[in-house]
């Protein structure tokens, strides 16, 4: 969708907002609640900065009991509310609604307890991903999902996007890694969903909460769980002359019973952008480059790295590299690292895709991007979390041109509904939000969405949390479908056209 | 066996339609598990068979109604296997059962839950309206978690048709340690492994011993068998396998068996009867006439939950009692996904 035609604001009914403001103020401490244009204006984007929109008003909490307060006033009034952690996701989940409160849990910053025998940390949603292992390294433990915002990006967000990282094949993603939640609902109660245990009683709403774009209710507590740290990790880089080769010895590794840590891929454009910025030590003629992490116990780790260089010999690696410290591994790492700012370097914006296809597709997948990519006129670089099949091609334009972030867009959607094609899904990690609202159109269908439609409405009888994300109304599909005709098939032709 | 998707649907068309409660059984392996209810049995079993495989992309595709053995001699053949171990209680035991219950086995503190393994599904809701979630790839946040909202549901809220699982693969060597010791002994020795790098796949404790199973290439595990020291188990596999499926003698008992899932490091709970450790110490089986209340409370305490799990004589609530608040949205989501109430009505809780 184009950034001006943000439907969810301007279909709301208006709310007054000194009548807000009013209620709002004896329960927030004056510097806790902004309604002056100037301070509205930090809050305005998230991540995507492409979307913009001022709220009503900015609460900033820092008591369970506020958040309660606040959701029970909004609740009361009618009023929408969009929350916010840290403001890094890449899919305007955290754009703030017109007509509504923009909730930012950023002061609960608390590490509240680690319990290194049960291997917990329990959090604020406040408190920074990175933050969170680094409390944890004392005993050994570190929390495993590392989205590559981990440095700033919150953990209440992490949890409602679902955020992945580069070691999502062997750890998992967000919602293997969260043990117990409280949340407080639209209405203002306080919930706790899991136990103490391994598992709770009834049905599983903790897989139900996480990725759930703050549609079903605001996280204000989180038991995480923690993983002892490897006893060692090694690094191996390999060069390949074709991508096709370079995806089937990701396969070739699988098939060998070994589940890298990290197993990233790169392409040409992407290579070189990364070596002029960080100067890795990448080879630069190189079509694409494997990076392969194994970590564990050292003599399991010793084995499978002798075994990953020959599946890379003989997958057609035209050089493969072992780190031969922790220094030059962290280096190979740092050119993966800085991959989204080096492409920064080359062009003046670029748009980061997240689709995940199941990985035998990748040959066809890559060639398609770069057909169209010669289609639209638009340059793409190529970084892949290879061993999951999460792909982040990164189109490459300038918003300065008329009509570029258009036809960006234009392209950005057409490889989504490529990845859905081959089976595989519009997002892998950075969540739908406002950005691929569209394509939930393409991946799911009438009935499917109004099932979702009808969980949020298990939840959100008023549809006030964060409304006009992540599920799209069957009207918006409909008038989507009627510009987007695949096949000469009208997708939900029961809905009428207008 | 085959596809018997239509059927299914029609089944539930009619069922929809004349608001016919429906008992959804596979293998009927698990009838013992949760509140008997009186519904028309509508058998899945039929809904049988591998859809794809595809060891390099560790996925595996499978109908509901597909044997758990299968699934697992299929996937060992390529040296893969599921992460989660799931018991089967019984040789019929089907994969949609297992999902349905969210069971794991032995495998759970150290490679995660069933639930962890899901990936994707398609399902029927109670309106008769068939839909697929999730997909066949690892990462995946578009929509809610629909896929893993049927684990444990207990087919409340789905019928499902098929499911997509991620799978591991197997190790090249699995031994077990055993050594004897005391509870409080075992406890420590459980938790102290845990947070080393050990590549531990199982821990329990039956009272006398402590069994560690440890999962690696040969260098490693000679490693870990000279820093935890203890005897190798000669018939390590078998143990377990005895183990998951309630084999061992401990679950010989005629008293309620129950299923106690709390905090690994809670210290052992002063309440009758015969306790059997397992998952760190996380989850603790126990023969107990202890009054139900008296267990649940105690459960509560420590922010666990208590499952009478079998030989429920006395129509006890077999799963533990939710909060107002969870009951609520407990009931709004089954209303979401069956507001006919067919659904396998009360296998959970009173009217879910």
């Amino acid at each position: 969708m184009s950034p001006d035609s943000q439907v969810n604001n301007s279909t709301s009914p208006q709310v007054d907002r000194a009548l807000l403001i009013s209620h709002l103020q004896p329960v927030l401490p004056d510097e806790a609640l902004l309604y002056e244009i100037e301070d509205l204006r930090p809050y305005e984007c998230d991540g995507l900065s492409a979307y913009r929109e001022l709220p009503l008003v900015v609460a900033l909490p820092d008591t369970i009991e506020q958040v309660q307060a606040i959701m029970q006033i909004c609740y009361e009034l009618d009023v929408p509310v969009v929350a916010r952690g840290a403001g890094t996701g890449l899919s305007g989940g955290a754009l703030p609604h017109s007509q509504g409160v923009l909730l930012g849990l950023a002061k609960f910053r608390n590490i509240l307890e680690i319990d290194p025998q049960r291997r917990t940390a329990r959090v604020q949603p406040g408190v920074r991903n990175l933050a969170i292992s680094e409390a944890a390294d004392e005993y050994g433990l570190y929390y495993a999902p590392d989205p590559s915002s981990q440095i700033a990006c919150t953990i209440g967000g992490n949890i409602a996007e679902n955020s992945g990282g580069v070691h999502c094949l062997k750890y998992g993603l967000t919602v293997h890694n969260v043990a117990e939640l409280k949340i407080v609902t639209v209405e203002g109660e306080l919930l706790q969903l899991g136990c103490s245990g391994l598992d709770s009683p009834g049905y599983d709403l903790l897989a139900l909460m996480t990725g759930s774009e703050g549609m079903l209710g605001i996280i204000v507590e989180a038991t995480l769980t923690l993983l002892p740290k490897p006893d060692t990790a090694k690094a191996i880089l390999a060069a390949f002359d074709d991508v096709v080769k370079a995806g089937e010895a990701v396969g070739n590794i699988i098939s060998a019973g070994i589940i890298p840590a990290g197993l990233e891929m790169m392409d040409k454009l992407s290579i070189r952008a990364a070596e002029d910025f960080v100067h890795a030590g990448y080879p630069t003629d190189a079509e694409a480059i494997l990076l392969c992490e194994l970590d564990g116990g050292e003599h399991e780790v010793a084995e499978h790295i002798v075994n990953v260089q020959q599946i890379l010999n003989t997958s057609g690696a035209t050089e493969v590299r072992v780190a031969r410290d922790d220094e030059e591994r962290m280096t190979f790492w740092k050119g993966r690292k800085a991959a989204f700012p080096a492409v920064g370097r080359i062009s003046p914006d670029y748009y980061c895709m997240d689709g995940t296809i199941p990985r035998k597709h990748l040959p066809e997948v890559l060639q398609t991007i770069a057909d169209l990519s010669a289609e639209y006129q638009l340059p793409v670089a190529n970084v892949f979390h290879a061993g999951d099949g999460n792909l982040h091609p990164l189109i490459l334009y300038d918003a300065n041109k008329p009509g570029e972030l258009e036809r960006t867009e234009e392209f950005g959607g057409k490889i989504l509904e490529l990845c859905v094609k081959v089976g595989g899904t519009i997002t892998g990690e950075h969540g739908v939000g406002m950005e691929k609202i569209q394509q939930m159109c393409v991946q799911f269908d009438s009935l499917e969405l109004s099932q979702f439609h009808a969980v949020k409405h298990a939840f959100d009888k008023k549809s006030l949390l964060n409304p006009g994300k992540a599920v799209p109304t069957l009207h918006r599909c409909a008038e989507f479908g009627a510009m987007h005709v695949h096949h000469g098939k009208l997708p939900h032709p029961e809905l009428e056209r207008f | 066996m085959g596809d018997t998707s239509q059927q299914l649907q029609s089944s539930l068309e009619h069922a929809y339609g004349s608001k016919t409660p429906l008992s959804i059984c596979g293998g009927n392996s698990k009838a013992f598990y949760g509140p008997d209810i009186d519904a028309d049995v509508l058998d899945v079993k039929s809904h049988s068979g591998i859809i794809s495989y595809e060891p390099t992309e560790l996925v595996i595709t499978a109908r509901a109604g597909t044997p758990l053995q299968e699934i697992e001699a299929t996937l060992k053949s390529e040296r893969q296997m599921l992460g989660f171990e799931p018991p089967g209680y019984g040789q019929q035991a089907t994969l949609g059962g297992t999902i349905a219950c969210n069971f794991s086995g032995p495998r759970r503190p150290y490679r995660g839950a069933a639930r962890d393994y899901v990936l994707g599904c398609t399902i029927i809701n109670g309106k008769a309206e068939k839909m697929h979630f999730g997909g066949e790839v690892m990462k995946n946040v578009a929509g809610y978690d629909v896929s893993r909202l049927m684990c444990g549901a207990m087919g409340t809220l789905g019928l499902m048709l098929d499911v997509s699982l991620k799978v591991i693969p197997l190790a090249e060597v699995e031994i077990t340690l055993v050594q004897e010791c005391k509870l409080n002994t075992a406890l420590q020795k459980m938790h102290h492994w845990m947070l080393q790098s050990m590549p531990l796949t199982a821990s329990c404790y039956d009272g006398e011993k402590l069994y560690l199973r440890l999962a690696s290439n040969q260098p490693e595990i000679n490693e870990a068998i000279r820093v935890i020291g203890g005897d190798l188990l000669d018939n390590s596999e078998q143990f377990w396998q005895q183990l998951k499926e309630h084999e061992l003698d401990f679950f010989n008992s005629s008293k309620p068996l129950w299923r106690l899932s709390l905090a690994s490091n809670v210290e052992p709970l002063s309440v009758e009867g015969d306790s059997f450790y397992e998952w760190g110490g996380a989850l603790r089986w126990l023969n107990s006439d202890a009054p139900a209340d008296e267990i649940r409370r105690l459960l509560n305490r420590h922010n666990g939950h208590a499952t009478l799990f079998r030989n429920n004589k006395a129509g006890i609530e077999p799963f533990h009692e939710l909060p107002t608040g969870l009951l609520k949205i407990h009931r709004e989501l089954k209303q979401a996904f069956d507001p006919a109430n067919i659904l396998n009505p009360g296998k959970l809780y009173a009217d879910i």
